[in-house]
């Protein structure tokens, strides 16, 4: 029998091709992007696994990676930048002052941005190796695979 | 340390502001080395004017303007500038005390341009008003922002949040 079709699900052809082509908003504060420039070029290369075109726009990506420590007067262009993104949408903190604040419990510092925004993947560590980054990367592209994917007719069929 | 320190000779500025300004000077020390004048709050911008402006010193380089906090004492602040002459390789620590009640003191922005944001720091972080200064703003902290941090009576705990929710 010649094989001429095949027989998936939308979500999962969807949660397929949302996983492999993430396109990044770096917002780096501080020395955590290091070790992200480090992932994110030649040597450790996140090209790898598909999220290779950085966009420094919010506009124009889907994932927003939160490199460093968020303090309270930025707080406000954090949210912001997170609203203006495009469903849809994952975030990932970087480093300990992202997760919860790191070492500075203090009257300038967000402790970890969850405060503010949702947060699909913590990386702990000051700052976190670049391969740390890899495996959140892998992490979140298999919740993405996994999770039920938003699309046009879906409210439509449900009628 | 503090016997090598004693026996250190004194630099031509010292000297000179010896000379010049002797009812104004309150104390000399050297502590690790650096050479520190106490000086009095009325004159500081005189004094700092001669030793940027006198050709053969010219300390033409703020480093840094601070302040500590030394409360209880009185008065409370102690404001401090860090000068340095490229002709001489010398720094120079000039000190002034500044009460709580009277927290004003003359801006030195008419000599170094930078003083302008060391100047705002230090308004942020102490509540020292600086008179004459052009932009007296916060530059660290929001606008909404009340008290000053570095208070040493600023709670320890005490969170400010911009957006609600974020401590």
């Amino acid at each position: 029998m010649k094989a001429d079709f095949i027989t998936t699900k939308l979500d999962y052809v969807l949660g397929w091709a949302r996983k492999f082509s993430l396109f990044q908003y770096p917002f780096v504060t501080a020395c955590c992007g290091m070790e992200y420039m480090s992932a994110a070029c030649a040597h450790f290369d996140i090209d790898r696994f598909g999220a290779g075109l950085t966009r420094f726009s919010p506009r124009q990506a889907d994932l927003l990676l939160v490199v460093g420590t968020v303090t309270q007067k930025l707080a406000p262009v954090l949210r912001k930048i997170y609203d203006q993104m495009t469903e849809p949408k994952w975030v990932i903190a970087v480093g300990a002052c992202a997760v919860s604040g790191g070492i500075y419990n203090n009257y300038a510092v967000v402790q970890g941005i969850d405060k503010i925004i949702p947060v699909d993947v913590y990386i702990p560590g000051c700052p976190p190796r670049p391969e740390a980054i890899l495996d959140a990367l892998i992490k979140l592209q298999k919740k993405i695979q996994n999770q039920p994917q938003a699309w046009k007719w879906r409210e439509k069929l449900k009628k | 340390m503090e016997g090598k320190a004693k026996e250190m000779k004194q630099s031509s500025a010292v000297k000179l502001l010896k000379e010049k300004f002797p009812a104004d000077i309150l104390e000399y020390s050297t502590p690790f080395g650096d050479e520190t004048l106490l000086i009095r709050k009325e004159n500081i911008i005189k004094i700092l004017k001669f030793l940027k402006e006198t050709p053969e010193l010219e300390y033409s380089l703020l480093l840094d303007i601070t302040c500590v906090d030394y409360i209880g004492q009185e008065p409370r602040f102690e404001l401090i500038y860090h000068v340095y002459s490229f002709r001489l390789n010398h720094r120079l620590r000039i000190k002034t005390k500044i009460s709580e009640k009277n927290p004003f003191i003359e801006s030195s922005t008419c000599l170094w341009k930078n003083a302008n944001w060391l100047e705002r720091e230090v308004f942020d972080m102490f509540g020292i008003k600086f008179k004459n200064h052009p932009d007296l703003r916060r530059i660290l902290m929001y606008d909404e922002f009340e008290g000053h941090p570095l208070r040493k009576d600023y709670p320890l705990k005490k969170r400010q949040p911009r957006l609600p929710g974020a401590e």
